[in-house]
């Protein structure tokens, strides 16, 4: 196909060609980037914790006065949770992913280090390997006897007595690699803050920090510590998917029978807890989508436009062409060329303008760089939407017959 | 004339209808968007203290001790208890405020309603005198309440409605935590946007900041009361050294407090720095804090800036509907264009019989304003709607987005604007069309 008896029409319309064009460009360069962070959203969204989602439902109280056998009571409850039907496992832990607070501790592989060189969750609570559903994949579990009160750590912390504070801890896969890069990590001691040992005994093969992810989503670390309710403690018990409400309904009325002096701050399971956690990127997610079909389709409308007025423009030039020999075939491709040259100028355009784009996101949000893949993608969905709005119009003029010519020259 | 130009729009408009329904809707959709997304951002946006917001300050130091790992070379975003009760003490501005914030359980013996959790706010007496706090009844505490640590407290709208239906509280006794405290005031429904007096770590937040814009605190009690009160529930901004009780942070070697002052003349603002940088030197001579020239007073605005308060997802929003307008203009553009253009046998025939190219001109630009009006009307009706999504969203700024007058006038300035800017290309096209030429083809 000749492409010179387009150009030289198009340059007969260089106004409409260029809006055209332009509008092509922006909308290239919007749905790109659009697309690229739905895409980061729904990665975010996506991450993985290492624990037994689906099985987990949790109970976080407080009470109203402060009791003074804080760490007793908190035994007998867990006692009495255990002996709800349905229940495989319960623990009280400090933290939770994707629960809103969040314990943390700077760690050192070295005593005399100025700075941490990362900051890792803190967990702790007795058996929480089991009920959380966590894999070691090297090393142990913590020992019944390794664990510490935490009333009694804290105890220890202000008289400075190194022996009242754990000395183990189970760190992730990726604690270990940033720490000790290609070495085995058993045994191996880490220091919290100044001066804090502690020796790992096992390594996790995921575990998500609560929340805080761009500090390191799997940077966890857990400590053999026991922390009673009192003390800001959440229950959380392990059962099959399908018994959870039933299980967080009897939890809640045995607690409440077990002493009624306390408030449920919060409850539910760890699903909605990730729901809940992610309803920020689902939404934003959702708005980029509805953006980019919202402009597909006014850019795909304003071709449709643009193509019907050249084909009612240049009704009797394809006449004239039909007259003098042109197949129906010929008029087809014709606007459709037409339309290819239009939307690929209006491609490469929207290219650069979508680097651009990206530069200040990344400048401005944080965000890494644009992957090559969009844009040979981007470019086919163009090319697609421009051909598939070309159509109509362009089978309406392959449908002029040639005796137009012959009227009103 | 102007009569009968409205007239040829409209009937040109019925001609085609798919085309102007289409225009309409390109239009509307942008619009709506637009003016969805920049309603909020003015919502967020805004001077929370308007008019006093250049008087008001936010006083920094770095008590970091020698070494610290945790300094940088912006000083914490707020103050450990020895700097904040030194600084505040000093009384060295026209009025000054301590603020922290702590999650409190807070029971009401005489009322039949079970204790719930709450958050409690410690100020010093000024600070309902520097933000403007409304009261509905009763009033501030006194200066001599702070240092005798009263018990005494101030409750929001919210709070006294639910506890006792919007009476007046006044005298009333209120146990929070393990203390009973006497309600010496209550306020009227105040929602300072963002909550600015208790904005903190925005560069740590990764533009994730809808928080700022939470309601503000249900009880206010004195400082150095609420730290006899609530303590072992403050939670620290950052520690260089591990509290050794969970909670109680006075001595600890951790930032948790945050000092507002209000000078009122530039002269007061500068003997403040001067006063500030002092403090910070003697305190370094006496090896308390490691770094002295890392002091920093920042306006209200200024801080808020700072701490990037407008959330980066709503600003990320915002560019998205304006391109997306842009992108609907160029539509409009090209369909108004194709429109004008389609018609030019009409054209010729009236410049033929005499019509100027003004005159062109102009009707086809009370089309295009036509259509900006039409297109207008939808997209108010769709930020409307807009905003009614906003509002149904997970946010702490949710039940704050509305429109109001500012917004709702430039709506509909900025659809004729859109409109004219789309009109004006196709009508100068329209009116340079050649008689002649149009004319020979009919």
């Amino acid at each position: 196909m000749d492409i010179r008896p387009i150009l030289s029409t198009l340059r007969r319309h260089k106004f409409t060609a260029c809006l055209l064009i332009a509008e092509i460009a922006l909308t290239c360069a919007i749905v790109c980037n659009a697309v690229f962070l739905i895409g980061q959203r729904l990665e975010r969204m996506d991450m993985t914790t290492g624990i037994a989602e689906h099985e987990l439902v949790y109970v976080h109280m407080a009470y109203i006065g402060m009791p003074s056998d804080g760490m007793a009571r908190s035994a007998a409850d867990v006692a009495a949770l255990r002996q709800i039907t349905g229940v495989k496992s319960v623990t009280m832990m400090n933290q939770i992913p994707f629960g809103d607070s969040s314990s943390n501790m700077g760690l050192r592989i070295d005593q005399t280090q100025q700075k941490d060189t990362i900051n890792s969750a803190q967990y702790f609570g007795e058996n929480m390997v089991q009920t959380y559903g966590l894999q070691v994949v090297a090393g142990r579990d913590f020992q019944p006897e390794e664990y510490q009160d935490l009333d009694k750590v804290f105890a220890g912390l202000r008289k400075g007595d190194l022996n009242a504070l754990p000395k183990s801890a189970l760190v992730t896969q990726a604690v270990a690699n940033r720490l000790w890069p290609g070495q085995s990590p058993l045994g191996k001691q880490v220091y919290v803050g100044q001066g804090i040992p502690l020796t790992v005994v096992g390594v996790l093969k995921q575990l998500a920090r609560p929340n805080q992810f761009e500090k390191g989503a799997q940077y966890s670390v857990i400590n053999p510590i026991r922390i009673a309710m009192s003390q800001g403690a959440i229950y959380v018990l392990r059962c099959a998917p399908q018994d959870r409400d039933q299980v967080l309904k009897e939890a809640l009325a045995k607690l409440k029978a077990l002493d009624p002096n306390r408030i449920v701050l919060n409850k539910g399971t760890e699903d909605q807890l990730r729901h809940n956690y992610f309803r920020n990127d689902r939404a934003m997610a959702g708005i980029l989508l509805g953006v980019c079909i919202a402009l597909l389709v006014v850019t795909a409308l304003g071709i449709v436009g643009l193509a019907s007025f050249w084909v009612a423009q240049r009704n009797r030039s394809i006449g004239v062409r039909r007259a003098l020999g042109a197949t129906r075939r010929n008029i087809l491709s014709y606007f459709q060329t037409e339309n290819f040259l239009l939307t690929t100028i209006g491609i490469a355009l929207g290219m650069v303008l979508a680097y651009g784009i990206n530069l200040f996101l990344i400048m401005h949000y944080e965000l890494p760089r644009l992957p090559a893949i969009y844009f040979p993608i981007g470019a086919v969905t163009l090319w697609a939407i421009g051909q598939a709005a070309v159509l109509g119009p362009a089978l309406r003029a392959a449908a002029v017959p040639p005796v137009v010519a012959t009227r009103s020259v | 004339m102007m009569g009968y130009y409205m007239d040829l729009a409209l009937r040109s408009l019925r001609h085609n209808k798919v085309l102007t329904a289409l225009m309409v809707l390109a239009i509307a959709v942008g619009i709506g968007a637009s003016m969805t997304t920049l309603t909020v951002m003015h919502l967020l946006s805004g001077n929370p203290l308007p008019g006093k917001s250049d008087s008001i300050f936010y006083a920094q130091i770095d008590a970091n001790p020698p070494l610290s790992p945790s300094h940088h070379n912006e000083p914490p975003d707020m103050l450990d208890y020895q700097s904040a009760v030194d600084l505040w003490s000093a009384h060295k501005a026209d009025r000054q405020t301590l603020v922290v914030e702590s999650p409190v359980k807070i029971a009401a013996q005489d009322v039949q309603q079970p204790p719930s959790m709450g958050m409690l706010l410690s100020p010093t007496a000024d600070f309902f005198t520097m933000f403007n706090v409304p009261f509905q009844y009763g009033g501030p505490w006194s200066a001599d309440d702070d240092t005798h640590r009263s018990r005494v407290a101030v409750i929001s709208a919210d709070l006294n409605d639910k506890l006792y239906g919007g009476a007046n509280s006044v005298g009333r006794v209120l146990r929070l935590h393990d203390a009973d405290v006497r309600i010496v005031g209550v306020l009227k429904p105040w929602r300072p946007t963002p909550q600015f007096y208790y904005v903190v770590g925005g560069r740590f937040s990764h533009g994730q900041t809808a928080d700022y814009y939470a309601k503000p605190q249900d009880v206010f009690t004195p400082f150095f009361t609420s730290l006899q009160i609530n303590d072992g529930n403050f939670e620290q901004f950052n520690c260089w050294e591990a509290p050794k009780v969970a909670g109680h942070l006075v001595g600890a070697g951790c930032v948790w407090i945050g000092l507002w002052v209000e000078l009122g003349s530039a002269a007061k603002v500068a003997s403040y720095r001067n006063f500030l940088a002092d403090y910070a030197a003697q305190q370094k001579a006496a090896g308390r804090i490691g770094y002295a020239d890392n002091t920093r007073l920042r306006n209200l605005m200024d801080w808020l800036a700072f701490n990037q308060v407008v959330p980066s997802d709503v600003r990320l929003q915002t560019w998205l509907a304006l391109s997306f307008l842009l992108i609907c203009l160029c539509n409009t553009v090209g369909l108004l264009l194709v429109k004008f253009l389609r018609r030019g046998g009409e054209i010729g025939i009236r410049r033929a019989l005499g019509a100027s190219r003004k005159q062109i001109f102009m009707q086809c630009l009370f089309e295009a304003g036509a259509i900006g009006v039409l297109g207008g009307t939808c997209g108010w009706l769709l930020t409307l709607l807009g905003l009614q999504w906003v509002r149904a969203q997970p946010v702490a700024y949710a039940d704050l987005a509305h429109m109001d007058l500012v917004m709702f006038g430039s709506t509909f300035l900025l659809a004729v604007l859109v409109s004219l800017l789309a009109g004006t290309l196709p009508a100068l096209h329209a009116s340079r069309i050649a008689p002649a030429l149009q004319l020979k083809t009919l």
